[in-house]
């Protein structure tokens, strides 16, 4: 027994295992998603996650532990960013052809949803700190925090709101856009890289490059527009 | 593969510097895709023969195919993420079912708004007739 305890804490102190814990949950994950027929609710993020947590907590891991593994997946994060230019340059054209409609869903978009957050954080009676943590959650985890951070809420519950609605919005926009009955693959994955940033794009390229490609300008856009209107909108509405 | 993958973080580098030195309100990343973008319309223009001195990889498809694997598995990368939150849902309880109730509702208006005044400026600009994209 003790033999197979110091087996356990050599391995647990090296990144080896917990990025082979991440990876592993993500495979299988990714079969269960595609055995549903990528069906919303088996969204390969969630399903990983409470794999991932499920491990942790069964081995008493605490999560600085598991990190030092699965930073190395974390860090991908920003070159996944960077080549999200890779599609926009192939669909050029049909990205400039829509950018009258592009921009005018931004600016409704990111301005409907710091007033709804921010309207029913005010009455259901969230307190002020909570809500400025609350109101940049539709944008990429990094600036959030940011804004977050300057307005005075706290960037730990942000980060774990803007985690929780990527979460949602990729699991609403499939059902809610069939049974809008929208088609338009480019105003799909635009609202949805908007709402819900980079877990959005990721279900939406799931759905068509297209969509992904729309989405993924969303989520760059809607950073900059949301950090230059949440103070204003935190300042107007309370 | 290890030449696209020296020039997207390269992209990010620089846009990282960007974003700090200038204070900017963007995320370094998104600005490194603004940089990559500008590099693949450089190499297609030709007009510096920048394709003959660049390496292969970066003018034969591999970078092109390396990008759509990153892309292919980005719900990989916010794992690491949102297994911290899994860790800290204990900061959501005083206030979890209100919460829930702004994040789910406030989602789905915004996935509604958008997608609605998208289509509705859509069909008022763009000419009848099949656009290539449906």
């Amino acid at each position: 027994m003790s033999g197979d305890f110091s087996l356990w804490v050599y391995l647990a102190k090296t990144p080896l295992l917990w990025l082979t814990v991440t990876l592993t949950a993500y495979v299988l994950a990714d079969r269960i998603a595609a055995a549903t027929g990528r069906h919303p609710i088996a969204n390969p993020v969630l399903i990983t996650v409470t794999l991932v947590g499920g491990v942790l907590a069964l081995t008493g891991t605490p999560y600085p532990v598991y990190f030092e593994g699965a930073q190395f997946v974390h860090f991908l994060l920003g070159p996944a960013t960077v080549v999200l230019a890779m599609p926009l340059y192939e669909r050029r054209a049909t990205v400039k052809r829509a950018l009258v409609p592009m921009l005018a869903a931004l600016a409704a978009g990111a301005g409907t949803t710091l007033a709804v957050v921010i309207a029913l954080a005010r009455l259901l009676d969230i307190p002020q700190p909570v809500v400025v943590s609350l109101a940049p959650k539709s944008v990429t985890s990094g600036v959030a925090m940011g804004i977050a951070e300057a307005l005075g809420g706290d960037p730990t519950l942000t980060a774990i709101l803007v985690i929780l609605t990527g979460i949602i919005g990729a699991i609403l926009v499939t059902p809610m856009m069939n049974a809008l009955k929208i088609h338009d693959m480019r105003a799909r994955g635009f609202a949805a890289g908007l709402a819900a940033h980079g877990i959005g794009t990721a279900r939406a390229f799931q759905v068509s490059e297209v969509a992904g490609t729309f989405a993924g300008i969303a989520m760059g856009l809607n950073a900059f527009l949301t950090a230059i209107l949440a103070p204003l909108a935190l300042h107007l509405l309370f | 593969m290890i030449a696209s993958l020296a020039l997207i973080l390269l992209a990010q580098l620089v846009g990282e510097a960007i974003a700090r030195g200038a204070h900017a309100p963007i995320p370094g990343p998104v600005i490194g895709m603004g940089l990559m973008f500008g590099f693949l319309l450089l190499r297609d223009s030709g007009r510096l023969g920048l394709p003959r001195c660049l390496p292969k990889p970066l003018t034969d498809g591999t970078l092109e195919n390396t990008a759509r694997g990153l892309l292919l598995n980005l719900s990989l990368m916010f794992v690491p993420a949102g297994v911290g939150v899994v860790g800290r849902l204990d900061l959501l309880r005083a206030q979890g079912v209100k919460l829930a109730i702004v994040l789910v509702v406030s989602t789905a208006l915004s996935l509604l708004v958008t997608v609605l005044v998208f289509r509705a400026v859509a069909a008022r600009v763009e000419r009848p007739g099949p656009d290539g994209e449906p």
